[in-house]
């Protein structure tokens, strides 16, 4: 009975001595660490037993619409009529190649997926540093200006685009621009990241895969700045009730001066940590542009591994991407409790 | 003397007076929303799209979209007789976009349906209950809400194999943790008012205070987010459509925008064959933004103007 003050009592100049609780900062780092590691593991775990209970011969799925040899078919029976914990041991080894070798490629998936690694980063990065610049100042200046006619016409613009299926955009830019219409000709290549035979470690070559990345690339941005310069303009308009904003007006700064050193850095953010709450997403959003616009990348191969499909392959691509998106969303969540405290509680 | 002289008053029972509050805040929004012309814009836009879909065979037979009864050649450009061209196998786009438009409006408004019972649903138990299960069906919650949409859509649509219940169901079961997020933070707000203290006292069961004090509460946002879900099911039914996930036997925008890609619509210049189809998707998905836009701007006057 006495025991539960007694405790209490020596604990707390113990731990004032010794500092021995953690700061509010790590405890913060190690919850977010923890949920992303969970996180993970819930994925792997899904990965796995999603395409084992699923109704339905599991041989007929792996090998739908193809014809494949007898003794294929028996080792695979043999692979998935072993006990599933024994199935899933292997699996766990190594998550991404324990579901066996890609049915189509007759390779390991890891050696698969490899060389579509640099064209999905290439692209999906060059997309989002113009979607983040653009985005933002697009933000902030239709945000500053609430109900101007830039406002007015930004919004709208911003708001048709986000309604539009990237895939769908990227097409058309291929027909205007690529194929040509009418008096236009057609500009830029049709698909592809380079042409064939050119170096592109040289000079040329690296403005031939400029060339070649023009129209995706901006296909991509103008379809996410849409999303970024909405959120920025809706920080940048919650900023500018705040007191801090009177004050600095009332000491006299220029309207200029109060946007860029007092609101915008606040206002940055919300839109900040999206971009890269998105980073995952927008991978996910590059399968049907990389498609459309022949680029060899994780999203093409994501297409052809859904015709037959190749379940393995499609299994290590989906471990991919959505440990990419955890680690994105770790980051995100780590900068934003690095930039405002106030989340560290 | 002191009797109120007014009669309605002193008869109306508890459910009356409901009724009536009910009215009057319905009233006060539809007001709200006529006001919005944005919102009236996308409620007139969308009216167009449901009576073309609801109409389709009278303007277009079925047969229309019989590959062998096609008699016209293929990628004719827009001209009288066929005002959108036609397609690869000499089709009229145009009888194509009218009945896509069925389905893609029928599997977004479907869908959105099971991913808003779905999330509501979670969101209010994750809510309601303290224990372990709030917490589990938070963690549940957060853990979908990490996994990328569009590779988990991809992935259940292979498992399940394609027909259109099947994209129901699949973009459905993809889509409702945002929805539980917030409806779980709503839930908890409600869960510390003094009426639910009440019921609680006077033993209300547990789905006695969910449906009858909890749901009512956070029914206004379920209907915001539901328009603005529905704009995303549309789009994803587009999405996995064209990457071939669709139902095989139904014609929506994206599987026209799918075979016109296949059938090489873009090498051919046959810029009708694709625009026609995408533009319906854009309105259509800008017409729920707008309106959920309007009813947010309602519920929510802070965000008025922005």
């Amino acid at each position: 009975m006495s025991v539960v003050p007694d405790v209490a009592a020596t604990a707390s100049p113990v731990r004032q001595q010794q500092h021995w609780s953690p700061s509010p900062t790590s405890r913060y780092v190690a919850r977010r660490v923890l949920a992303a590691i969970s996180t993970f593991i819930f994925v792997i775990f899904f990965n796995f037993f999603l395409f084992r209970i699923m109704p339905g011969d599991p041989i007929a799925l792996y090998t739908r619409g193809r014809n494949v040899d007898p003794i294929q078919i028996h080792e695979l029976r043999a692979r998935l009529n072993a006990p599933i914990m024994e199935q899933f041991g292997q699996y766990l080894r190594n998550p991404f190649t324990g579901n066996g070798p890609s049915v189509k490629y007759s390779a390991p998936v890891w050696e698969v997926i490899g060389p579509h690694v640099w064209p999905t980063i290439l692209l999906v990065g060059s997309a989002t540093i113009i979607a983040t610049i653009v985005g933002v100042w697009l933000g902030i200046r239709s945000g500053w200006n609430r109900g101007g006619k830039f406002d007015q016409v930004s919004t709208n613009t911003t708001l048709v685009l986000y309604s539009m299926p990237e895939f769908w955009f990227g097409m058309i830019m291929l027909i205007v621009f690529a194929v040509g219409v009418g008096p236009i000709p057609g500009l830029f290549p049709t698909g592809g990241i380079s042409t064939p035979g050119v170096d592109t470690s040289s000079v040329k070559g690296v403005l031939d895969v400029a060339w070649h990345l023009f129209l995706p690339v901006t296909t991509l941005a103008v379809i996410y700045l849409a999303e970024y310069s909405l959120i920025m303009r809706a920080s940048i308009i919650d900023e500018t009730s705040q007191d801090y904003l009177k004050t600095a007006r009332a000491k006299g700064l220029m309207d200029k001066m109060v946007r860029r050193k007092h609101a915008v850095p606040n206002a940055l953010l919300p839109t900040m940590t999206l971009v890269f709450l998105n980073l995952g997403f927008v991978v996910g959003g590059a399968i049907t542009i990389e498609f459309v616009f022949s680029i060899n990348g994780l999203g093409s191969l994501t297409v052809d591994a859904l015709s037959g499909p190749d379940v393995p392959l499609l299994q290590a691509l989906f471990l991919l991407f959505s440990g990419a998106v955890i680690f994105a969303n770790l980051v995100a969540d780590l900068l934003y409790g690095y930039f405002d405290p106030r989340v560290r509680t | 003397m002191s009797v109120p002289t007014d009669d309605s008053r002193k008869i109306a029972s508890p459910r009356a007076i409901t009724r009536t509050r009910r009215r009057a805040s319905r009233r006060l929004f539809l007001t709200s929303f006529r006001s919005s012309r944005s919102g009236m814009f996308g409620l007139t836009l969308l009216a167009i799209f449901a009576l073309v879909a609801i109409l389709a065979p009278l303007i277009f037979p079925r047969s229309a979209l019989d590959v062998t009864q096609a008699t016209a050649a293929p990628f004719l450009p827009p001209s009288f007789e066929f005002p959108l061209g036609t397609d690869d196998s000499g089709r009229s786009v145009l009888a194509l976009v009218v009945w896509g438009a069925r389905i893609s409006l029928v599997v977004g408004l479907a869908a959105t349906v099971l991913s808003m019972f779905i999330g509501t649903a979670v969101g209010i138990t994750s809510g309601h209950f303290r224990g372990w299960l709030g917490a589990g069906l938070d963690r549940l919650t957060d853990w979908f809400l990490v996994i990328p949409y569009l590779p988990l859509a991809i992935v259940l649509a292979t498992v399940l194999g394609r027909s259109l219940l099947n994209i129901i169901i699949v973009i459905g079961v993809t889509s409702w943790p945002s929805t539980a997020r917030i409806i779980r933070a709503q839930t908890l707000s409600v869960e510390g008012r003094p009426y639910l203290e009440r019921a609680k006292a006077l033993g209300g069961s547990n789905f006695h205070q969910m449906t009858k004090h909890v749901l009512p509460n956070v029914m206004p946002l379920v209907l915001a987010n539901t328009t603005l879900a529905v704009s995303i099911s549309i789009l994803s039914e587009t999405t996995l459509s064209f990457l071939g996930l669709g139902s095989p036997d139904d014609v929506s925008w994206g599987s026209i925008l799918e075979e016109g890609f296949a059938a090489g619509a873009i090498s051919q210049g046959a810029w009708w064959y694709l625009a026609a189809p995408g533009i319906c998707v854009v309105l259509v998905v800008l017409a729920f933004n707008l309106i959920g836009r309007a009813i947010e701007n309602i519920l929510d006057p802070r965000l008025e103007l922005s």
